[in-house]
């Protein structure tokens, strides 16, 4: 569905010369929920750029249903970190959602309602539709952004560290809301996040990249069950291994070497760290 | 979750609003009061008392008047200040969104700001005329400059995540123009359009001053020129009056059309 393939991208300029990612190589099925962790500095923005078509790669290629990506596809929905800066300030919650809408020929208007009532029904912003957005939380701000990537129905949905700005408790809100939505909606999702436990919380597969020069060090399989909570799925052993497993795995990538090996198996938990 | 705080900003209290109103009105009418004692017994030729030239005014600037010399001047303004407006944002869209464009004309734009406006009210004479067209071309000429330098920077600091998400979301050509460029750089373009509006008001009245067959500017000349002093005097504060329910039109329209801006800027600072 979605393929990486020897991703590298340099800035240049004023002399300087800056890789920001050197290799990555990994590759998403249609439908999964696939979380990309790194250190900070490592190119993770980068990298999404790059798959969202905003940022051409120095060399290598993302290959999107078969396709080369060359600017913003279609289909691909992008939720970034700054919601403050990416809705609109002199729009309501209600067109902020529809301005993609608008730009598919296709869509009758009467759909086009009938798409932003549900993705903000979605999103449990039901009754803010004529609010401006610098008038909510950033939690809700963060949820219109997310309501506008539905609308649109993406096939996939980039999310690039959406929730590295809000508070504890709406953050795990926004995790569960993310589950969510992907399992109802059946898109793909590239979550992109420096939050080691919201990585294993939320993916299907987590992706460790290493520090900069950055390549995919590690690809670990989140084998938890699919329905998970917060209350639980962060007291199962099973997590706690896993969110070692890439802890130790970001830390080796620091010193610049891997831990090597599958993942242990489950042991009991007096010997958990 | 936090609630959504109310979606409109308090209504004043009518004794709030009505202290401001006191507020606003009190140094004028302080002045106008000082003015009114101190020349109250004036014998100088060329300065009436207030009384006689409220008098005067009152006789002069009949209905038929206003419609002979006021509005004439008025609808020059408007038509000047719209031209320039419309010139202004469109070019000021170019230049701002093509960097090539922009190093190509921003010496040659320095220049022609720096050049005062009124000195061309005699060149534009020679090929505009002395009519209509010359002084709305002389207010344009004047007008267009703050305009069109603040549309350029307004256009320039469009937010680079706001920028790409329209990107990434298909929104471009005449959709970015109108959904992202321009809403993003109206705080910019009325900012422009404010020190516009001045320059306007004084290049109306120096235009018709050259050469003219009506208007206020011509009124208040021809008043000086055969010695009507209070006459005068009443023109000049007829225009004063003008430029203030011209402000308040104008500040009336910005907020309307800002409100998200003023709202913004307010949630930014008390959070």
């Amino acid at each position: 569905m979605l393929d990486v393939r020897a991703l590298r991208k340099v800035y240049e300029g004023h002399g300087r010369h800056v890789e920001a990612v050197r290799d990555l190589t990994f590759s998403l099925d249609a439908g999964e929920l696939v979380c990309v962790v790194g250190p900070s500095g490592c190119g993770k923005t980068t990298l999404l750029k790059c798959v969202a078509g905003l940022l051409e790669p120095t060399s290598g290629e993302v290959v999107l249903r078969g396709q080369r990506v060359t600017g913003p596809p279609p289909g691909t929905a992008v939720v970034f970190q700054e919601y403050g800066r990416s809705l609109f300030p002199w729009m309501r919650v209600r067109d902020n959602v529809e301005l993609p809408l608008r730009q598919k020929k296709h869509v009758t208007k009467a759909r086009r309602r009938e798409l932003v009532e549900h993705a903000l029904h979605a999103v449990g912003l039901d009754d803010t539709a004529g609010a401006y957005p610098w008038q909510l939380s950033g939690g809700m701000q963060q949820r219109v952004a997310i309501a506008r990537a539905v609308a649109y129905e993406p096939e996939v949905l980039l999310m690039d560290e959406p929730f590295a700005a809000v508070d504890a408790q709406t953050r795990a809100d926004l995790e569960d809301l993310v589950r969510r939505l992907w399992q109802e909606l059946g898109v793909t999702v590239l979550f992109i996040t420096h939050d080691i436990d919201e990585a294993v919380y939320l993916g299907e597969r987590v992706v460790v990249l290493s520090s900069s020069p950055t390549v995919v060090q590690e690809q670990l399989t989140v084998d938890l069950p699919a329905r998970r909570d917060h209350l639980h799925t962060r007291a199962d052993p099973r997590f706690t291994q896993l969110r070692t497993r890439v802890y130790e795995e970001i830390q080796a990538a620091k010193r610049g070497g891997g831990v090597g090996g599958a993942v242990a198996p489950p042991q009991p938990l007096d010997k958990m760290p | 979750m936090k609630r959504a705080p109310a979606r409109r900003p308090p209504v004043l209290l009518p004794r709030t609003a009505l202290r401001r109103l006191l507020l606003a009105l009190g140094l004028p009418v302080v002045l106008a009061a000082v003015w009114w004692a101190v020349s109250a017994g004036s014998t100088d030729v060329y300065w009436p008392p207030l009384r006689t030239i409220l008098e005067t005014g009152r006789e002069v600037w009949t209905a038929e008047r206003i419609t002979t010399d006021v509005v004439p001047s008025v609808l020059r303004l408007l038509i000047g200040f719209t031209a320039a407006g419309v010139l202004g944002v469109a070019l000021g869209v170019v230049i701002g969104t093509f960097p090539r464009v922009r190093a190509v004309t921003e010496p040659v734009l320095e220049f022609l700001r720096a050049v005062p406006p009124p000195v061309l009210v005699p060149v534009i004479m020679l090929f505009a005329g002395i009519g209509d067209t010359m002084k709305v071309v002389v207010i344009v000429s004047g007008c267009v400059w703050p305009v069109l330098l603040n549309t350029v920077e307004g256009v320039r600091a469009v937010d680079s995540v706001l920028a790409e998400t329209a990107r990434a979301y298909g929104v471009g050509g005449l959709a970015r123009l109108r959904h992202l460029v321009l809403p993003s750089a109206s705080p910019q373009i009325f900012a422009g359009l404010r020190q516009a509006l001045s320059i306007g008001v004084i290049l109306m009245v120096i235009s018709e001053m050259f050469a003219a067959s009506n208007g206020l500017g011509f009124a208040v000349v021809q008043f000086q020129r055969s010695f009507a002093i209070p006459e005068m005097w009443s023109g000049i504060l007829l225009l004063g009056l003008l430029g203030v329910l011209l402000a308040l039109v104008f500040r009336a329209v910005e907020r309307r059309a800002l409100a998200w801006y003023h709202g913004l800027r307010r949630s930014r600072r008390t959070s």
